[in-house]
This record gives C-alpha cells, structure tokens and sequence, in this order.
C-alpha cells in the first residue's frame, strides 16, 4: 500500500507547486512522402501526420485523467523540411508551411516543430531555400516552429549560415513586427540540435529515429524550488541530494507518461527530456529556484554555480528515474516565460552577458530574449555565433531565440501571451562586429585534445 | 487495478457518505480509508478498487470533481500507477 506522505506529496506537487507534464511531443518521419510533384507532397505530408497523430490529443487527454496530472502541450516534430522539400523553391515551401498549419489545426496539437535545415558544413540547395522562406512561412503560421542548427563540434561553425541567420531573424522580425515580431519565438539557432527533441521551438524528428516515436518533456521547477526552500540552509552535498530526490520523482511521472502514451499510441517510446521548463506563472520559475538556494537576485554572482549545481543533480536524479533520456534534459532559462527571469532583468542583475555564461554550464542558450528593433543583422549574427561557440567547444546543445522587437527600445516591454510570456527588452553593445560577421566560410571544428 | 481518491478542502458533515454514494452508484469498492488534517485543511485519503467500474474512468473523475467543486471541495480520482512511479524504485 501507498503511504498516506507519499500521496498527499504527490497532490500538493500538482495542486500548488505546478507539477506537469509540458510536453508530449510524437515523433513523425516524412521520408516517405517524398515526391517530385509538390501537390502530391503536400498531400502525403497531410496524410501522414494527420493519420499518425489522429489519437494524440484524445490520448493525452484520457491520460490527464487517469492520473490527475496536466499535460499542457501535445505537438508533432516532423523529418527536417529541408530534407522532404528539397527541390523546392522558397515559394514551395512556404505552401509546405502552411500544409503544416492544417494538419496542427485539424488534430488540435500545440505545435509542430521540423520546419527546419542542418547546416553545419553547408547548405544544399534545398536548405538555402528552407532558409530563405523562414520569414514568410513564420509569419503566415501560427502553430509552425523553425530550427536552424548553423554548428557541431564535429563540423565546427558556419559562419555563413550563422551571418545569414542573422539577416533572417531581423526579416521575419519585420514581417510579423505588426504582432510584437511573434515570428521569431518560433525560429531558433542551434549548435549540436539533438534529433530527439520534444521542446520547440527546436523539436524535429531526427535521422536515426523509428517511423513515429514519443518522446515526452517533464517540467516542476516549483517543485524542485518548494523542496530547496523547505530543505532550509543545508550544505551543498544536502542541497544536490535534495535536488536529485525531487528530480527523480519529477522524472518518473514522466516515464509512467511516455511508456502509457506510447502504448495507447502503438507507437514506440523514445525519451524523456529531463529539462526544467519555466512557464510565466507564480511559484513555476528556475530563477526561484536559485533564489531559494540563498541568491537575492539571479543574475549576480554565484548564478552560474547555482545553475551548476542544479543543472547537474537534475541529470542524476533524472537519469536513475528513465530508461531513455534524451533531448535537451537541463534547466531552461528562457528569460520571457520565467517571472523570476523577469525580474531579475527589470532589476537591473541579470544582463545577456551573464546570461550566455549561464548557458555554458545548463541547457539550452539564449532563450526567448527580447532586444531593441534597431538591432541590427550583424549584431544578432554575433550574438549567435558567441553563444554557438559556447556549445561546440564544450561539446553541448545551444541555442539562440531572440526577438528583436521592431518599434520597441529599451525600457519597454513586449508581451507574447500564453507560455511565451513577456520581456523587458535588453540592451546590446553598440560597438559592431560587422566586418567579423562578414569574413565568411568555416570556424574549424575544435581539438579534443588539450582541454584547458 | 486501484485508485486513490483524495479530498481536500473544509471540514463538513457527509462527505464520506458523499463519496462513497458515488463510488457504490460506480461499482467501485472501497479498500482503504485514512483521514487527517492537514495545515488546515481536512484531507481524506480513499484507496478503492476500479477494475469493475460500470462507467470510465474519466466519466468517474470528472463525476467527482464536480460534486466536490459543488461543496467546495477538492476531489481528485487518480490511478495508483501516478504514486507508485513516484515514490517507488
């Protein structure tokens, strides 16, 4: 029998500290719609994913029940576009876009994430022209995410794609600039993209994955900062094991998720994405959770060690509580959709530099920032490749979501609604980088040797 | 295949009755019953036995959550497999 604690835990997780499951997010491979005729790709495209995913929010919803816990996201990652595009014009695969966009409305998903190009080493043509319809795909979807991985640390970095980026960010900013730039909360700048990821904006369907596949995202940073505050001032040993015992627990609701859905699904079952992700509610943000480990602000000093330590004990917890981890799994620090982020921008504490020192030790990068309109294309390129660097040196994941806010300076806010939340917007360095952003071609890939 | 209903919210007369009305009315049979309070609050624990339920489980729960939403209640139907995933290795 099921102790009375053990029970009553459980509850006050769900009832008060936000317990959930953010995602769960299926997996669908489109290499075998492809077609030389897009009208017929189109279709099969439709036909596959609305087919695939008939079941999937009816199942996650008989799930919400049976458990009595939330599952606030159900989406669909697909194979990269680029990939089952290829041979389209841009024109063609803004259609694809939109093709998309039926098939999330019609099954009533969250998302689907895959609108996306690898190009680490180059770009084919298929991807140039992927690249090249980003602004307008993004800005005549609502449901449609877009990730572009620019680096690995195998391929090192491309710095055309990384220039292009940049100029790509800035236009879909214009074309969606009558709804605060929404369009770039969907677009996402990677190094070392994971294939199995459920998170958007950066989900897709990666290579070596089965037919169709879950893959589930836990969340519970309340959870985790209502167990550090009730541990009180312990030491860190005390703290990390804290850490752990809760994160093991968050992770099992997870796995019970991910094995149900995919056995009601008949679809096999991927992973579970370890990572802590904020929402803009009260009592649901990783900023606390560093707060309640003894900072009066996060983004001071101390910040990146806290993360450190949180980041790292979330793993270990998690990793015993899954027999498939995979994703992003590490603490989110999208800045838009945490409060404490929030505040601590407004507060003047927590600036983009330190920010970018906290995406080395934690997943997944510069998340859901905002930045004055004026920025310019090179300025973003920049901030992209720094924080590229960052994620193939030290062989991670990382990421760049920023919105430069047209019409929007700092000292304003820009409002995303939903779990996108809002941001202060954040200064940059006027100082330009423009003729480094220029030179074009390839950053090598790193040394694995003589690590210092 | 068990369930654990759990009641939370003020103290009143006929709340057990309430529930376990509902649960004979469902063919669900009660196993276990604790109750307590806690920071302030009255908490019933109830482990009953679903396998042969006359409707679905999610009809069930949602039957619950309204009664308790009625007499401002917290009520919640969930299977077992939630807790035992959570505090078992």
């Amino acid at each position: 029998m099921i102790n009375t604690q053990d029970i009553l835990q459980t509850i006050k997780m769900i009832r008060e500290e936000n317990l959930d499951i953010r995602t769960v997010t299926m997996g669908i491979s489109l290499f075998d719609c492809i077609s030389d005729d897009p009208a017929r790709l189109e279709a099969k495209i439709y036909d596959k994913i609305t087919t695939k995913a008939r079941d999937l929010v009816r199942v996650c919803e008989e799930l919400e029940h049976t458990y009595g816990i939330p599952i606030v996201n159900k989406r669909i990652s697909v194979t990269p576009i680029s990939y089952v595009g290829a041979g389209l014009s841009p024109a063609g695969f803004v259609r694809l876009a939109e093709t998309l966009e039926r098939a999330a409305s019609v099954l009533g998903v969250n998302f689907i994430g895959g609108f996306s190009a690898l190009v680490q080493k180059g770009a084919t043509k298929g991807a140039e022209a992927l690249i090249e319809a980003i602004p307008e795909a993004l800005s005549v979807t609502d449901h449609i995410c877009s990730s572009i991985n620019v680096a690995s640390t195998k391929a090192g970095i491309n710095m055309d794609a990384v220039k292009r980026m940049g100029e790509i960010i800035k236009m879909t900013a214009k074309r969606t600039k009558d709804r605060d730039s929404i369009g770039c909360a969907k677009l996402v700048v990677f190094a070392n993209i994971p294939e199995d990821n459920p998170f958007m904006a950066g989900a897709m369907h990666g290579f070596g994955e089965p037919d169709t596949v879950i893959n589930v995202g836990v969340s519970g940073p309340g959870v985790v900062a209502a167990a550090i505050k009730e541990a009180g001032d312990c030491d860190f040993s005390t703290l990390a094991d804290t850490v752990k015992n809760i994160a093991f627990k968050i992770t099992r609701v997870g796995q019970l998720i991910a094995k149900e859905a995919a056995r009601r699904l008949n679809t096999p079952y991927g992973i579970v994405d370890l990572s802590l992700a904020p929402t803009p509610a009260a009592g649901d943000s990783v900023a606390e959770i560093l707060e309640n480990m003894g900072l009066a602000c996060t983004g001071t000093h101390g910040t990146t060690a806290a993360l450190a330590l949180l980041n790292d004990a979330v793993k270990k917890g998690g990793a015993m509580a899954s027999s498939h981890v995979g994703g992003l799994s590490g603490a989110f620090i999208p800045v838009s959709e945490d409060r404490g982020m929030i505040d601590a921008v407004k507060a003047g504490v927590l600036s983009l530099e330190k920010l970018e020192a906290m995406t080395a030790v934690c997943s997944v990068g510069l998340d859901m920032i905002a930045i004055p309109g004026d920025t310019s294309a090179a300025t973003i390129s920049g901030i992209i490749a720094d924080e590229i660097s960052i994620g193939v040196i030290n062989t991670k994941t990382t990421a760049v979501r920023v919105i430069p806010v047209i019409g929007k300076g700092v000292g304003e806010d820009v409002e995303f609604g939903g779990l996108l939340g809002h941001a202060p917007i954040m200064p940059v360095r006027d100082a330009s980088c423009e003729r480094f952003v220029a030179r074009g071609g390839r950053i090598p890939a790193p040394i694995h040797s003589l690590k210092n | 295949m068990k369930a654990v209903i759990t009641v939370i919210g003020k103290d009143r007369v006929g709340i057990i009755s309430m529930v376990s009305a509902e649960c004979s009315a469902h063919n669900v049979n009660v196993i276990d019953i604790n109750q307590t309070v806690l920071d302030g609050y009255f908490t019933m624990i109830m482990v009953v036995e679903i396998s042969e339920i006359n409707t679905s489980f999610s009809a069930f729960a949602d039957l619950l959550a309204q009664k308790g939403k009625a007499a401002a209640l917290d009520i919640r139907v969930m299977h077992e497999d939630i807790f035992n995933a959570m505090h078992r290795i």
